[in-house]
């Protein structure tokens, strides 16, 4: 598909009359830089896991890479319009999804997180994300009248706030986190008036300290220990390596000892199993260990081409519903990728959060991917409406 | 289609929304940028570093350590390879080794006791007259009783392990908790000396017996058994005390070292450099290949080339054994003129190569212990005794060269004579008559001697400690092994000390007395008592060989030592070990001629206290003079003999000693004729003397 001249970026700026109108419209009218970006880090991603544990994982990784892709095929050929009518439907599938996982889910390191769906385990948290940016945006869009009022950004909040509470019940905080991103970007797409954020910030922090220093002293449980010790411990990294800094020490040394070009082969602190979790939630320890400077930041590049792209189809959307969703998504890949990477470099807290379209995993690779299709959708139906093709 | 699901391509509210969305995205990712630049290209060196740290272990390669060899070149102590079992300290659950630091203090605690109940009956003796108490009974100490292994895990490794090791898992245990109680965090030897079979199946079920390490190590053996034993001293592991002193910098834990004799002396020859190998490890520590990525080659400590000549060693020792019948004493022979020492030995004595394998803490208190008369104690540099009469040469040449005594002036010894208000007399009250310096030394009047005690008292200014201490007593004489005792020539000083001691002493302690019986000056009769080597005088056999070697060689005090020099592995020299220069007293010959004489009477004319000893010796060839000495300690006679012979080849002076041995002449000369004997090669009685003179 690269080798077409169509996707071509300098075609598509020499303006509308390059594309032919031909079969699939829709299929060649989607942004070919965002699908480049995707299709890079999914190399990246797959060269890394291979490097760093086995062949094995990275297959498996292919093969989410390959639904993925397909799904995000199929999806960026829909007009996502269409799911706004689905918005009941979206957000009591992400809930049941949810709640299905706390009460049939298998239990990994302490954490129940997953459903066994056929071969794969299913992070109904992760899917959750690109099911609240669908059930946010049509919410907002509904009330895209009322928008100034109260009661609009008190709902949409609820709407939120109830799943995060379910996933940190699993617990699985880095989720909770992501949706309580997704909620602020989506109001603030929708042009939400800007005190509503001022009051919000304000609650928020109240409820922040209210969870991390009133309630603990009242006996209720709002973090696990670990969660609280997570979170302060990138203060202090330096501190003992028995703890949650040791997985931050390790992770900053493996990234320091990169230098400007890597240890290839040479690599030790992500081979040697002295950073766990190497190939999730610490992958991008292991691509600045191994390719050092250069690589670390030929895959951030990636994410800021993607990132960039987003905010580009944010812009072009034809409505608001789609500004919203594509808001959402910019929002909750932009929040990964820093508070994963920011782990990884010891300047975030340790939450738990995946690298998206990097990180091994396939509810991970799925959900974001979902995304990625979502606003080609968009980038399709607004070319599409520009050219006046589609009604 | 509704009409909010249409609007303008983009509002400039949503553009200044989407500004402020990318405004943010790029802080971000600059904030990323700049850490990485930070971490990878500013300091990436320094994490290298961390990393490559992180990933490797130095497993060491442990030296063979250097041999010693006596001054011929015969091995005394050599190097052998043992495969021995050790389980590793990071194996070992936490519960044990707080298990052996409890049990650790439960027995400093026992021992404590032991001791303060020694030092209570001991005051109480002090209550009594002092000479007549008998040597305290100690009473042993039981040994705390050894906890289980705190896991039911721990308890079957040890069953599983002493399965294949023909030990019970409670040895295994007891050892592990003696071990770890001493330092916690070493290997614990579980067996040495084990079948290479053994070690093979060992290490192909190396996960079935986890944190069991099975090696060959180098361990110490004693071809010669006890053979200089105190002298040669003993290794053992490194402890965390001495890792921080000076003499060990740049040893690694778990280096074996030094611990007494010339080991310890001659440690940084001896003990060449560990070298290791480099293996790589994970995050757990475990090896992630058997294959060393790097390895530094061991280098082998030096062998140490020693003064000593087994075979008179050897002869001192079976002397000393034979004559002393088990008592406990001490000898010494050098050479006067260069110090050189050829032989040493103290008495009981203990074969070393009990260090090579695992101690019990038991075993090791039995060897400290005065029950069992201290072993490990070096009794020729360490042992203090009174030395009896053997000190009249000493008094002879103060007199001589302070001027209150002429070689030839004759004194009247009745047998008795009244010092200050005290009667002192000869051994058995017996009348020596007219007594000049050369008879007072051949019979050992100490009549004589009292007078010239309280002669050198009335002149003042402590010239017979001034002497002593010149020709080499109550000092150290700066031998090469540690634990020299310094020993004490009584004196002002020293007694206003004790009575300083003892004025702060008594009101805590009911006003019994604690050291002294009564507070007063030293005294006339004190200076009487120093003159023939009684009362409070502290002095070791070593130092009494250093003053007749002083006298032998009028006034140049050698400074004994051991170790001659450095040889590579194959006996070539590579370093001498430099000896400090001699000191020099200044004496005029004719007197050293003089009590040399009255040295020589003693040995050799009829009527010397030691001349029957040295019946058939042939002192036409090899001239003995020889002084015979008897303390009177608490104990009982302290035997004491000192020779020298000096022959323009082989000159050599001998001291020796035993505790309760009797008169000098009983036990103390016959020993010291027998070493002689041995040393020139002739055949001579050395039958035990009956003079009973002190």
């Amino acid at each position: 598909m690269a080798t077409s001249p169509i996707l071509d970026p300098g075609a598509e700026r020499l303006g509308r009359r390059a594309a032919p109108r031909s079969a699939a419209p829709g299929l060649l009218r989607i942004d070919p830089i965002l699908l480049l970006a995707v299709l890079g880090l999914a190399v990246c991603s797959l060269v890394t896991i291979d490097a760093t544990t086995n062949s094995e994982l990275a297959g498996r990784q292919g093969v989410f890479f390959a639904i993925g892709l397909v799904v995000a095929l199929l999806v960026s050929q829909v007009d996502y319009s269409r799911l706004r009518e689905l918005k009941y439907g979206v957000y009591g599938l992400m809930i049941t999804l949810i709640v299905a996982v706390i009460a049939l889910g298998g239990v990994t390191r302490g954490s129940r997180r997953a459903i066994d769906v056929g071969p794969i385990e299913l992070q109904t948290s992760e899917i959750g994300k690109v099911l609240l940016c669908l059930a946010l945006a049509a919410f907002l869009v509904d009330r895209s009248r009322r928008l100034n009022e109260r009661d609009t950004t008190a709902w949409a909040v609820l709407m939120t706030l109830f799943p995060a509470a379910l996933v940190m019940i699993q617990p699985d905080l880095g989720s909770a986190m992501v949706y309580v991103v997704i909620v602020f970007a989506a109001l603030f797409c929708a042009g939400t008036s800007w005190r509503h954020f001022v009051g919000l910030l304000a609650l928020g922090a109240a409820a922040i300290s209210l969870a991390l220093v009133v309630a603990p002293k009242l006996g209720v449980t709002v973090l696990h220990s670990y969660q609280a010790e997570r979170l302060t411990s990138f203060l202090h990294p330096s501190g003992d390596p028995g703890d949650a800094g040791y997985q931050q020490n390790q992770s900053v040394i493996a990234i320091g000892s990169g230098e400007r070009t890597g240890r290839g082969e040479e690599a030790t602190q992500t081979t040697l199993k002295f950073l766990p979790e190497e190939h999730t939630d610490f992958i991008f320890a292991v691509v600045g260990e191994r390719w050092g400077f250069v690589g670390a930041a030929l895959v951030l590049s990636l994410y800021a081409l993607l990132i960039w792209r987003a905010l580009r189809i944010l812009t072009m959307a034809k409505n608001l519903y789609g500004a919203v969703i594509a808001g959402g998504i910019v929002a909750m890949i932009l929040f990964q990728v820093f508070v994963n990477v920011g782990m990884n470099i010891g300047i975030m807290p340790i939450t738990g959060i995946p690298l998206p379209l990097m990180s091994y995993g396939g509810s991970s690779v799925l959900t974001t991917l979902l995304a990625v299709g979502l606003l080609q959708s968009i980038h399709v139906q607004a070319r599409a409406s520009r050219k006046g093709l589609l009604p | 289609m509704n009409p909010e699901d249409r609007r303008p391509p983009i509002t400039p509210q949503l553009a200044l929304r989407v500004a402020v969305l990318g405004g943010i995205a790029l802080a971000l990712f600059a904030v990323i940028f700049f850490r990485l630049w930070f971490l990878q290209v500013l300091s990436g060196d320094q994490y290298l570093v961390e990393a490559r740290e992180n990933r490797t272990r130095d497993v060491p390669v442990q030296a063979a350590r250097g041999d010693i060899v006596d001054r011929t070149g015969r091995p005394l102590v050599s190097s052998r390879r043992a495969i021995v079992v050790q389980l590793h300290p990071q194996a070992m659950p936490e519960e044990e080794i707080a298990a052996a630091a409890e049990w650790g203090q439960e027995m400093t605690r026992r021992l404590n006791a032991a001791k303060a109940a020694r030092a209570r009956a001991e005051r109480r003796r002090g209550r009594k007259n002092r000479r007549k108490a008998k040597p305290i009974k100690v009473a042993k100490v039981n040994p705390a009783p050894i906890p289980p292994p705190p896991t039911a895990e721990l308890r079957q490794r040890f069953a599983r392990l002493g399965r294949v090791l023909g030990m019970k898992p409670s040895t295994i245990q007891r050892r592990a908790i003696e071990q770890l109680a001493v330092v916690p965090y070493s290997s614990v030897t579980v067996r040495s000396d084990v079948p290479r079979a053994v070690m093979n199946y060992l290490k192909e079920r190396k996960e079935k017996f986890p944190g069991v390490d099975v090696d060959p190590v180098y361990l110490r053996s004693y071809p010669r058994s006890s053979l200089a034993a105190q002298v040669l001293g003993y290794v053992g592991e490194i402890g965390p005390s001495e890792l921080r002193q000076r003499r060990n910098r740049g040893v690694e834990q778990g280096t074996i070292v030094g611990k007494a004799g010339v080991e310890y002396t001659y440690d940084r020859y001896l003990r060449g450099r560990n070298g290791a190998n480099v293996l790589r490890v994970d995050a757990n520590g475990r090896f992630s290949s058997d294959r060393p990525v790097g390895r530094r080659e061991p280098i082998p400590g030096r062998q140490l080339r020693l003064s000593l000549d087994a075979r008179l060693q050897q002869a001192g020792q079976d002397a000393i054994a034979q004559i002393g019948g088990g008592l406990p004493g001490a000898f010494v022979a050098m050479n006067p003129r260069n110090g050189e020492v050829y032989a040493l030995g103290s008495m009981p004595t203990f074969d070393p190569s009990i260090f090579a394998k695992p101690i019990s803490t038991t075993k090791f208190a039995e060897l400290n212990s005065e029950a069992s008369g201290s072993p490990l104690y070096n009794r020729a540099i360490g042992g203090l005794y009174p030395s009896g009469s053997t000190f009249k040469p000493i008094t002879s040449i103060a007199g001589l060269e302070e001027g209150t005594l002429t070689p030839d002036a004759s004194i009247n010894d009745p047998g008795c004579i009244t010092v200050g208000d005290q009667p002192k007399c000869n051994a058995g009250e017996v009348p020596n008559g007219a007594v000049n310096l050369y008879s007072a030394l051949k019979v050992s009047s100490d009549v004589y001697y009292y007078i010239q005690g309280m002669n050198l008292f009335r002149i003042g200014g402590e010239r017979l400690q001034k002497w002593a201490k010149a020709l080499g007593l109550g000092h150290r004489t700066g031998i090469d092994l540690p634990d020299e005792r310094r020993g004490l020539i009584p004196g002002k000083a020293w007694r206003d000390r004790i009575n300083k001691l003892e004025r702060k002493c008594r009101p805590g302690n009911d006003d019994i007395p604690c050291y002294v019986l009564e507070i007063r000056d030293y005294n006339l009769g004190d200076n009487a008592n120093l003159a023939v080597g009684q009362g409070e005088v502290q002095i070791s056999p070593l130092q009494m060989a250093v003053a007749y070697s002083t006298i032998a060689e009028y006034g140049r005090v050698p400074r004994p030592h051991i170790g001659l020099e450095i040889q590579d592995g194959a006996g070539r020299p590579v370093q001498e070990i430099p000896s400090t220069a001699a000191r020099k007293v200044k004496i005029q010959r004719a007197y050293v001629d003089a009590v040399l004489d009255g040295l020589r009477r003693a040995a050799q004319e009829p009527g010397g206290t030691s001349t029957p000893v040295f019946e058939g010796w042939p002192h036409d060839r090899y001239s003995v003079m020889g002084k015979t000495g008897t303390a009177e300690t608490p104990q009982g006679d302290q035997s004491w003999y000192v020779a020298i012979v000096r022959d323009a080849n082989r000159p050599i002076v001998v001291a020796a000693t035993i505790e309760r041995g009797g008169f000098g002449a009983e036990r103390a000369a016959p020993t010291v004729c027998r070493i002689l004997r041995s040393w020139y090669r002739v055949n001579a009685p050395c039958a035990p003397g009956g003079s009973h003179t002190r």
